[in-house]
């Protein structure tokens, strides 16, 4: 029976060890090490990409990536800022991409004179790019086109 | 005394010497107060110490470049929208009653009032800033001292096509400090019928678009 006790109590104490060793592990917040009140790091923070050429695309049918920096431009209810320039009537004007065919089909696949609501986030898929490196190597490559 | 009386003009031996000083002075402090009274006006603590300015268009402004930015240079709300020059400034004050008797009438005093007035207003300024030729942007942005090789790939190649084309700031950036009114971009029903934009196109070109009504 002593022999259990003095078991129970050396589990116990290692269980407690444990516990303690790993309380002390700090588990850190995406904000870092810093409180609430801190101003947090501006080092570190991902920057928009300058404007460039377009990005070629990384597999077929992909949505092509937004090539320049999107800071205050706004989707609001009111007013698409990107159709401000991607549109079928403002494209030639601003050198823009324009909307792909696609973007012109309600859910009938009926065509519409201009892109339909369901296309109106365009953030959904257009994604603008920041400087951030990726954390691994992709090794990603793209299914061969048809006759390659 | 004999002697400085010689040099005294006939009104003001008319009327007396302390008088004419007295005047004066009254001219300085009326001057000076009046000045004053204006510069109060003008500034943004004043602009937002109505509930219409502060709760609509200066909380939009608040998530602006012209707000924040990374040198810390602000434009104010008078900075854009009151003219610098003194004339066309006691025009713009003397029209600014309006908008005091709009306060008082409560024409926007809530938000969703605000919002049903927006395009009227928008196109308000829109219409001020194309006939000063966006003075008031101008003050600031100088079209002759841009470096178009500073700036980003889209800007430096539009900035020349449009100032070519005559055209003014406002024709291009709206829409940069506050929120836009509803536009008609014809994407579904949302917005049909709204106000449309335009980005500065020649007269003769919204002419064919005229005839059609």
């Amino acid at each position: 029976m002593r022999f259990i006790h003095a078991l129970v109590l050396a589990g116990a104490a290692l269980l407690s060890w444990a516990g303690s060793a790993s309380a002390q592990e700090v588990v850190e917040s995406l904000r870092g090490g810093n409180s609430i009140t801190a101003t947090s790091r501006t080092d570190s923070i991902f920057r928009p990409e300058k404007d460039q050429e377009l990005i070629p695309r990384n597999f077929q049918k992909q949505p092509p990536l937004i090539p320049h920096s999107i800071k205050g431009y706004n989707i609001t209810q009111n007013f698409n800022k990107c159709m401000d320039c991607h549109s079928r009537d403002r494209a030639e004007e601003t050198g823009a991409t324009k909307v792909a065919k696609s973007h012109y089909l309600d859910r009938e696949d009926k065509k519409l004179t201009n892109i339909s609501p369901r296309r109106y986030f365009c953030l959904q898929c257009h994604v603008p790019q920041f400087d951030a490196k990726p954390l691994v190597e992709n090794t990603y490559k793209p299914a061969a086109k048809k006759g390659e | 005394m004999m002697s400085l009386e010689k040099f005294m003009p006939a009104w003001v031996k008319r009327i007396g010497f302390v008088t004419a000083l007295l005047l004066f002075v009254a001219g300085i402090v009326f001057w000076g107060g009046f000045n004053w009274a204006l510069e109060a006006t003008n500034r943004e603590e004043f602009c937002i110490s109505c509930h219409e300015m502060k709760e609509n268009v200066f909380k939009e402004y608040q998530n602006t470049i012209h707000y924040t930015n990374r040198t810390g240079v602000r434009a104010t709300c008078p900075d854009c929208h009151v003219p610098k020059e003194w004339g066309p400034k006691m025009i713009r004050k003397i029209q600014a009653s309006n908008e005091v008797w709009h306060k008082l009438l409560g024409s926007v005093d809530t938000p969703e009032k605000f919002n049903a007035k927006r395009h009227e207003l928008a196109q308000h300024e829109w219409d001020r800033m194309k006939a000063s030729d966006s003075r008031e942007c101008r003050n600031c942005h100088r079209y002759d001292y841009m470096d178009f090789t500073e700036q980003g790939n889209r800007a430096a190649k539009q900035h020349p096509i449009a100032f070519e084309q005559g055209k003014t700031c406002i024709d291009c950036h709206k829409g940069i400090a506050h929120q836009l009114p509803q536009i008609d971009q014809h994407i579904g029903k949302q917005n049909e019928g709204a106000l449309e934009i335009s980005h500065g196109e020649k007269p003769a070109e919204k002419a064919p678009a005229e005839e059609k009504k």
